[in-house]
């Protein structure tokens, strides 16, 4: 029996990778039997069954794997919350903000499709119940879905969504599914992680379906081509514990590289993990000041920038553009028939949405630079805010030169989104459930902010205006081959991509302008009172030579030539 | 008529040629570096850079060696004696055709503002440039030596930037300079041939 670990299999698919073995991996969207797997789940009894729900199938999957429900229970990916050791913040996606669809509370069903289990549409959610979880989402090979709306469930039998819409969500076949489940794939997690915000690539911006079949150039890691990884190749799993992080991400990991079965606390997801603090190497043979980039000039700038910095030159390039704006204050204008609409720029990419309002799209994105030590505070619900000026819905924190931070390069997300005028406190519409409130069904601010204020415990004034807010998202998938890695001039000049960080000296760059002024007056003095001497010299000696041809005749035969 | 006299022997030729052609490269490819213009793209101006560095470098080495196992040390003695005269010359003299008061002889071949200006480039400018230089260059190197708690790169790289203006400075004035013989191209014959057509 296969133990509901995947770690070991992580390895044993990192070794594969390395060893070139591209064709037994996982990752390919058909469900491939896996050769490797000692366990052929389609051959256990328990799962042909008839299953008529996915709680069904769960309690088959506990029959051998005791303890995997309560491995997930402990995960972020269950709880949805969040305590920062440091910051004491209270976080998750059960009640932080954003600015894209802004929070999760009062419409659980539809957003937590996206939660690992079955059920979760209001605060009745049993989470200590181990049938509750989601086994098939993330050990699916395909023919899976979660619809939203559904409150995690995927749909049983032919499903008119939402009701009296005409459009309808065909049902899964569960015992289809149950039968070929294997380790996790990329489009498990992408499934979710690819479309926070409501859409393909919407929040991220180096998250997006494109990594299913990314080429080289967009992410060396995971196409066929280079490393083949899957997500869990970095994001090792322990305990069904996945490590990584948005919320508490590590910024700078200043370590050799783990070897494999070291003993060690780190973050397995960061790139030091595997290519160590100093990753730049002199090609055989070579010495190295022929170099054109000295492998230990190179691997000095670990000491101030993130790896990302260099190798992720740009962000959504895969083809999916990323939202880099969204405006909720232009929600709510009809179609000339008086209908929500929705309008698409010249690629067919919705660009506005009655129900959502405008938005801004980006592909080949340059990110943002700033200095980042990992440490990151949201504004929440019970945050006082300043509507004067773009309200933080995050801030990454560090202190330029600091030894534990270091120059990343971050999405900056803009929204424009609801807030009380009174309470001056970010609000939570209401908004994606089928009912008498909510904002995409009744297109009436007061009664969704009404009925989110309510569902997330707050107060509201029933005053209510549009606020400008700023999100960062830290910029980290999307490694580029290291050919396509950033040119140094892109940073080492004056205007160019780290224009604005402080904390560093950058050669080409920074100067001392009265060092500049003093210098080039001292060249150009020099240089002009050579001229000056020279012309002189010239002058008079022109004189001299009149002088001789005009006076005696006689000697000009011995005048300087 | 004039007489020919051997001043410039040949490895002290080739060092001098090899040595003006290092400093070009390093002067240009500094002040890319530094910023102030683009030319060969940044991380080729660093390579160059560094790559000119070493050469001379080495070229020092040998030179250093050849100065001393020759004797050629002693004519960078600096001297006082004439000075005024020499300022005088070049303020005056030239123009109006007066005697050149220094007659250049194989032991005695700098006058005396010559070894001045070339000790200051020995004595003040060449620490300044090497010292900050190999600072910068080694620059990686400063967490395992220590340095990092002393140093900034801002400061060594200040001074270096200072030494180039120096050095730029130094190379203007002496290529004029140059042009000071009894004709205009007098002087740089002299050190691509050796010989010195005394007058």
């Amino acid at each position: 029996m296969r133990r509901a670990l995947p770690s070991p299999f992580v390895t044993l698919a990192l070794v594969l990778a390395v060893s070139g073995n591209a064709a037994a991996l996982p990752g390919s969207a058909s469900a491939k039997p896996d050769k490797r797997s000692t366990a052929d789940h389609s051959k256990f009894k328990v799962l042909q069954q008839d299953f008529k729900s996915g709680q069904e199938v769960t309690r088959a999957c506990l029959s051998c794997h005791t303890e995997a429900a309560r491995h997930i229970m402990k995960t972020r990916h269950w709880t949805w919350e969040y305590t920062h050791p440091d910051t004491g913040q209270k976080l998750g996606k059960k009640t932080m903000l954003n600015g894209f669809c802004i929070g999760d509370q009062s419409n659980e069903a539809f957003c937590n499709s996206c939660h690992i289990g079955y059920g979760w549409e209001n605060d009745e959610f049993d989470f200590a119940n181990e049938e509750n979880v989601d086994c098939l989402v993330c050990h699916n090979q395909g023919q899976y879905t979660k619809p939203s709306g559904l409150a995690g469930h995927p749909a049983y039998v032919r499903t008119e969504y939402p009701p009296g819409s005409g459009t309808f969500l065909e049902p899964v076949n569960l015992a289809q599914v149950a039968a070929h489940v294997g380790p996790t794939r990329k489009e498990n997690c992408g499934a979710c992680h690819y479309n926070g915000g409501g859409g393909d690539g919407v929040k991220h911006g180096d998250l997006d379906s494109s990594l299913n079949r990314a080429s080289r150039q967009l992410d060396v890691h995971m196409s066929a081509d280079g490393g083949n990884f899957s997500c869990s190749t970095c994001h090792q799993t322990d305990a069904h514990q996945v490590s990584g992080s948005r919320i508490a991400p590590t910024a700078a990991d200043p370590h050799g590289p783990l070897l494999r079965g070291q003993a060690s606390d780190r973050n397995p997801t960061t790139c030091q993990s595997c290519h160590g603090d100093a990753p730049h190497r002199a090609p055989a043979g070579r010495l190295s000041v022929t170099q054109l980039q000295a492998p230990e000039l190179l691997n000095a700038h670990t000491r101030t920038l993130a790896c990302q910095t260099c190798h992720i030159p740009t962000f959504a390039r895969g083809g999916i553009p990323t939202k880099m704006s969204w405006d909720w204050s232009q929600a709510g204008k009809m179609g000339p028939d008086g209908k929500p609409q929705k309008l698409k720029d010249e690629h067919g990419h919705i660009i506005y949405d009655s129900r959502k309002g405008q938005f801004g799209l980006g592909e080949n994105v340059t990110p943002e630079y700033l200095w980042f030590n990992g440490k990151v505070t949201y504004t929440l619900q019970t945050d006082t805010i300043d509507p004067s000026r773009p309200v933080p819905i995050n801030t990454f924190h560090g202190t330029p030169g600091a030894p534990d931070a270091r120059i990343w390069p971050v999405k900056r997300f803009r929204g424009r989104q609801p807030y009380d005028t009174k309470n001056l406190t970010l609000l939570v519409p209401h908004s994606a459930i089928p009912d008498a409130t909510a904002y995409w069904y009744n297109f009436d601010w007061d009664k969704a902010l009404r009925a989110g204020a309510a569902a997330t415990g707050m107060p509201f004034s029933g005053q209510y205006d549009f606020v400008d807010t700023e999100m960062l998202w830290p910029i980290t998938h999307m490694v580029a081959p290291k050919e396509d890695a950033l040119d140094c001039h892109e940073c080492h000049r004056q205007d160019g991509r780290l224009a604005g960080i402080t904390g560093v000296y950058i050669p080409g760059r920074d100067r001392h302008a009265w060092l500049d002024n003093i210098g080039w007056t001292l060249v150009g003095l020099t240089t002009l009172g050579s001229f000056g001497h020279g012309l002189a010299r010239i002058l008079t000696r022109r004189r001299k030579a009149q002088d001789s041809d005009a006076g005696t005749p006689d000697d000009s035969h011995g005048a300087q030539t | 008529m004039s007489e020919r006299i051997y001043l410039y022997k040949r490895f002290e030729r080739f060092w001098h040629w090899s040595q003006a052609a290092l400093i070009i490269v390093m002067l240009l490819t500094g002040f890319e570096i530094h910023g102030s213009y683009v030319l060969f793209g940044f991380a080729q101006a660093v390579r160059a850079h560094t790559l000119a560095a070493w050469t001379l470098l080495t070229l020092w080495a040998f030179t250093i060696v050849w100065q001393f196992t020759t004797g050629e040390w002693r004519q960078y003695l600096p001297t006082l004696k004439k000075v005024d005269a020499m300022l005088k010359y070049y303020l005056q003299g030239i123009f109006i055709d007066a005697p050149h008061p220094f007659k250049k002889t194989p032991v005695a071949k700098h006058n005396p503002l010559q070894r001045l200006a070339y000790l200051a480039f020995l004595a003040l400018m060449s620490p300044l440039i090497w010292g900050s230089g190999l600072l910068y260059l080694f620059y990686p190197e400063w967490p395992n030596w220590g340095l990092d708690r002393w140093l900034s790169l801002e400061w060594v790289a200040l001074a270096h930037t200072a030494g180039g203006f120096m050095i730029l400075t130094f190379f203007v004035a002496h290529v004029y300079m140059t042009t000071t013989g009894h004709t205009p191209f007098a002087h740089i014959k002299a050190m691509i041939t050796g010989w010195e057509e005394a007058h």
